[in-house]
């Protein structure tokens, strides 16, 4: 389903596969390193989370126990920023579809005509990404800082208030997670529209539909292979990110997100345990609303 | 027959007791066949009888679930399509497009290690008119010189039979004529023989020494083309070759020449030897081209069956010919194909004519026709399958 | 994902060759008479681009910038930081490039020839445990960057592991290999299954088929992947974050400068892999636009 999103050209009718032993051959390496290298850190990490502090260590120091007392703690502890994060994402998701659906439907359908412009465009929504996005977002922090011309703009002209801020709000930060996953949200959904037959869009007209419904009813369910993977490839990652929250960045104190506070206690608080914990908080969260989203979207095959 | 050696001419493709089975359907339900060495062998049939399915058997590109396959007399069931001396063109040709023209045709030659691949190319691209597009890649050429090439591609290896798949149905119809003869003097002048699956008629007829319909899996009738679409033995081949006008009735009388079936309101003469049954109820038929046209009531013709009156319900011109259908009460629509002789259809709508054609252009066939709806039924063997499984299952539902 | 996902998806066409159909699978819009509302659509998407490339406008300015330390305020244009890139920070800035560089070269190689394998498999042959082995790929697509990074570091600090260029380079490419599987199986399921029968047919063993016919055709999308593959781990931060120790990468070299004022060589270096990268994908849209019109024309 995402990964349809990624094919652009046909996929052909295959033959029936063969059975045959090359299969393992080809397949071993790379799921070896996949197991080694992911599989295995994933239940390290779980073992992780269930650490309890060494009884005569110093800080940093963990034994390998059962203390689901870890979980509690953490989700006591970091629950506004459990839920700050999902809400920040979602709402991030939902302004970067609004933003990127007229303009991948632009390239994908209006622009047909011309191939060479649909490439070059489709070259500038991905431009952003040869920049280092580190750097993308520390430029909108200085366009949007305090002294910059934009917001003592704003500011001479009484559309913010003298004392008010933009950096190191939550406006900011899901102002950078819109601006960051863009790119993210317009590929999946340029690759889905740009294979839409107008021809059905014709035929809508042709049986009395106006513009609004022919969108509604026609354009929108026939894009949504790419609106369910364009969302999940921005929520996803919107939903761990911490540079744009950081506070180097575009966030403020208030504005911590997950994805800080587990960085936080794994690199500099040394609590691997809660760190382990957060992640597999995350990463549970994540799978269990993709998968209910996947299912309710009715796009059953993954992979 | 060794791949490393050209054949010296064609050799002969016997095929015995073949059973297809995919899973969910069969494609082939029992399939003998002989195709002499250096004919000229046709295939024909709709989609989803199972005439590719037999052509990628042969080829080696499927596995039979039964039965045996002999090129030259030598069982080659077992072998692999890369060792077997069989090639193929193929429907959508499938050139090679990131290797140029030459490199295509000479790919078979390098791989049995042939001496001189490169010239023995180019004298194939010569045959087929092509030497001088050479160096193209094959995305360069037009549909026609695509075919051509892939024609090449196959033919410099001298297979020992060679499989054409369809290979004409992307050429719009003056390119397709064109070709047919082509082709059919290429084989006659190189001596390979041919096996060609097609599903249109008179492709079929226009270029083969013997042609077999095929319909749901299964041979329905094989012989030279003439005697096919003159002597059709069921309604599936009166039907699929050509038209045909069908009328059943119950045969009331024999002789020892012809029987005589109670149909259409009339009696109906039909050549013993013409006709596969000759008791209880059968089905018999003539084709249209072979029905006369009569405007006033002719009389008594001894040969001749005769039909009428009846009303003209439709007038199709079509340049060569006008298509007269004919409402005969109690025989059905009868269609009359007229050569226009002179200018413009010799009757209009409405009018009141007569049909008769002579006793020895009628045939009797071996079953009778099935109910047919506004639209053919979708015979293609998967979609058997699939109503035989919705049946089942909503059989099951019911307990 | 801090990188350049759904690349995939716009590289595979973009590497592909002539080979494939340029024209729109569905029908082109038909003309009509032009109308205002046919303006919105054009002024917006122009709208979007400016806003889109603010930042990279304003990243490439201040490259040009004469700071000293911090480059926040505008003192004034010089093109000294262009010229003499690697004298800052002792030369910290090009180190953390150069390793950046290393580290994309080395993981693409592995994730494209370990996914490159896997896609075939995949797409070609039966076998069991395939949704098993599919989740298996799927996952670390679907998992943040934080728990990726988290999770091998910590597997790391178990195995006592020292965190330098090795584990990044094991990091790194453990994420790349799914974007690859996606990627060069995207093209082998587009392959003309005829062609390979043509192979066959045409006495070629199944090695021969394989090298002579398939893979020749495979190239595009195996370069595709291998750009995503590099382009990925050049611009990864998060996860390397979590596993490079002391060893400096570009993104972490700006990540931790973020606080005490990054130097206008930083700008300068992005700038130019900006420059190189866009050169490089517009080249090549526009030669395949030309060699298209070339083969039209012939035929």
């Amino acid at each position: 389903m995402a990964f349809a999103a990624f094919a652009t050209a046909e996929v052909q009718p295959q033959a029936p596969k063969k059975r045959s032993r090359i299969a393992l051959f080809l397949l071993l390496p790379g799921i070896l390193y996949l197991v080694l290298f992911f599989l295995t850190p994933l239940i390290s990490l779980v073992l992780t989370s269930l650490q309890a502090p060494s009884e005569f260590g110093d800080i940093g120091q963990f034994d390998y126990a059962f203390n689901w007392q870890n979980y509690v703690t953490v989700v006591e502890t970091y629950l506004p920023h459990i839920l700050r994060s999902f809400g920040y994402a979602l709402t991030a998701t939902v302004f970067a579809l609004l933003f990127s659906y007229p303009l991948a439907y632009f390239i994908g359908v209006k622009a047909r005509r011309w191939p060479l412009l649909q490439s070059l465009m489709l070259v500038l929504v991905i431009a952003p990404f040869f920049i280092s996005f580190l750097l993308r977002t520390l430029a909108w922090k200085q366009l949007l800082s305090d002294e910059s011309f934009v917001i003592t703009s704003l500011k001479a002209l009484s559309l913010m208030a003298p004392d008010a801020h933009f950096t190191g709000t939550p406006f900011a930060v899901i102002f950078g997670l819109t601006y960051n996953f863009i790119p993210f949200m317009t590929l999946p959904l340029y690759t889905t529209l740009e294979r839409l037959d107008t021809r059905y869009l014709e035929a809508g007209s042709d049986l009395y539909a106006g513009p609004f419904t022919v969108f509604r009813k026609i354009t929108v369910p026939l894009s949504m292979p790419g609106i369910v993977a364009g969302t999940l490839l921005t929520f996803i990652p919107a939903a761990g990110d911490y540079v744009n929250a950081s506070r180097d960045f575009l966030g403020g104190p208030d504005t911590q997100m997950m994805g800080n506070v587990i960085e936080a206690n794994f690199l500099v608080l040394l609590n691997y345990p809660a760190a382990a914990a957060l992640s597999i908080i995350l990463m549970a969260a994540i799978l269990v609303l993709v998968s209910i989203y996947v299912k309710r979207s009715g796009t059953e095959d993954l992979l | 027959m060794s791949v490393r050696e050209f054949a010296e001419r064609g050799a002969d493709l016997e095929l015995v007791g073949i059973q297809k089975r995919f899973p969910g359907f069969t494609a082939i339900e029992e399939l003998n066949l002989t195709i002499p060495a250096g004919s000229f062998f046709a295939l024909l049939g709709p989609s989803g009888c199972g005439k590719t399915t037999t052509l990628r058997l042969v080829a080696g590109l499927e596995e039979p679930t039964t039965g045996r396959i002999l090129i030259g007399g030598k069982d080659v069931t077992d072998t692999k399509s890369h060792e077997r001396p069989v090639n193929t063109v193929f429907q959508s040709y499938a050139l090679f497009p990131h290797m140029t023209v030459i490199e295509n045709v000479a790919f078979g030659l390098k791989r049995r290690r042939i001496g001189d691949a490169l010239g023995k190319a180019h004298e194939a691209l010569r045959l087929v008119e092509l030497d001088h597009l050479a160096q193209r890649k094959p995305q360069q050429l037009s549909g026609g010189q695509q075919q051509r090439v892939a024609l090449a591609r196959a033919i410099v290896n001298r297979p020992a039979l060679l499989l054409l798949d369809e290979p004409l149905g992307a050429l719009d119809l003056k390119l397709r004529r064109q070709m047919q003869l082509e082709l059919k003097s290429i084989q006659e002048e190189v001596g390979l023989t041919f096996l060609h699956v097609t599903h249109d008629q008179e492709e079929a007829m226009t270029m083969a020494d013997t042609v077999a319909v095929m319909n749901k899996g299964a041979i329905e009738q094989m012989g030279a083309p003439e005697q096919l679409y003159e002597l059709p033995r069921t309604s599936f081949v009166a039907n699929f070759l050509g038209q045909s006008n069908l009328f059943t009735g119950q045969v009331v009388s024999t002789t020892s020449s012809a029987i005589s079936v109670d149909a259409a309101g009339t009696r109906i003469v039909v050549p013993t030897s013409r006709a596969q049954r000759h008791q209880g109820e059968v089905t018999v038929g003539v084709r249209p081209e072979k029905v006369t046209l009569h405007t006033e009531s002719p009389g008594e013709m001894p040969d001749r069956n005769l039909l009428g009156p009846g009303r003209i319900i439709d007038v199709s011109f079509s340049g060569v010919s006008t298509q007269y259908i004919v409402d005969i009460p109690g025989g059905g629509a009868v269609v009359v194909f007229a050569q226009n002789v002179g200018y413009g259809p010799v009757a209009v709508v409405g009018a009141e004519v007569w049909v008769s054609w002579a006793v020895d252009h009628g045939f009797g066939l071996a079953d009778e026709p099935g109910e047919t709806g506004r639209f053919p039924a979708d015979d293609s063997t998967t979609s058997i399958a699939v109503q035989r499984r919705e049946a089942l299952i909503s059989e099951l539902e019911e307990h | 994902m801090s990188g350049e996902v759904q690349a995939a998806a716009v590289l595979g066409g973009f590497t592909e060759s002539e080979t494939q159909e340029d024209n729109a699978p569905g029908g082109i819009p038909r003309r009509r008479r032009i109308g205002l509302g046919d303006w919105l659509l054009p002024v917006y998407t122009v709208l979007a681009f400016v806003f889109l490339l603010i930042p990279i406008v304003y990243t490439f300015v201040f490259s040009f910038n004469d700071s000293i330390k911090s480059n926040i305020s505008w003192r004034g244009f010089t093109f000294d930081k262009w010229l003499n890139v690697c004298n800052v920070e002792g030369g910290a800035v090009c180190q953390a490039f150069t390793n950046s560089i290393i580290i994309g070269l080395v993981a693409t190689v592995i994730a494209t020839v370990l996914g490159t394998m896997i896609a075939i498999a995949l797409v070609r042959y039966r076998f069991r445990a395939r949704s098993a082995i599919s989740l298996l790929l799927f996952l670390p697509m679907a998992t943040p960057e934080v728990v990726l990074g988290a999770g091998l570091a910590a597997q790391f600090l178990a195995v006592g592991v020292p965190k330098d260029m090795t584990t990044i380079i094991l990091a790194h490419t453990m994420f790349c290999i799914s974007f690859v599987v996606v990627t060069v199986k995207a093209r082998v399921s587009s392959l003309d299954p005829a062609l390979e029968e043509a192979g066959r047919d045409l006495y070629g063993s199944p090695s021969q088929v394989f090298w002579r016919v398939t893979f020749p055709l495979l190239t595009p999308g195996i370069l595709a992947a291998a750009l995503l593959s590099f382009a990925l781990s050049f611009d990864d931060f998060i996860i390397t974050n979590f596993n490079s120790g002391s060893v400096s990468t570009f993104p972490k070299y700006i990540y931790i400068s973020a606080s005490r004022g990054i130097p206008a060589e930083a700008n300068v270096i992005a700038s130019a892999v900006f420059l190189f990268a866009l050169v490089l994908v517009v080249a090549a849209q526009v030669s395949r636009a030309a060699r298209a019109k070339r083969l039209a024309k012939l035929g």
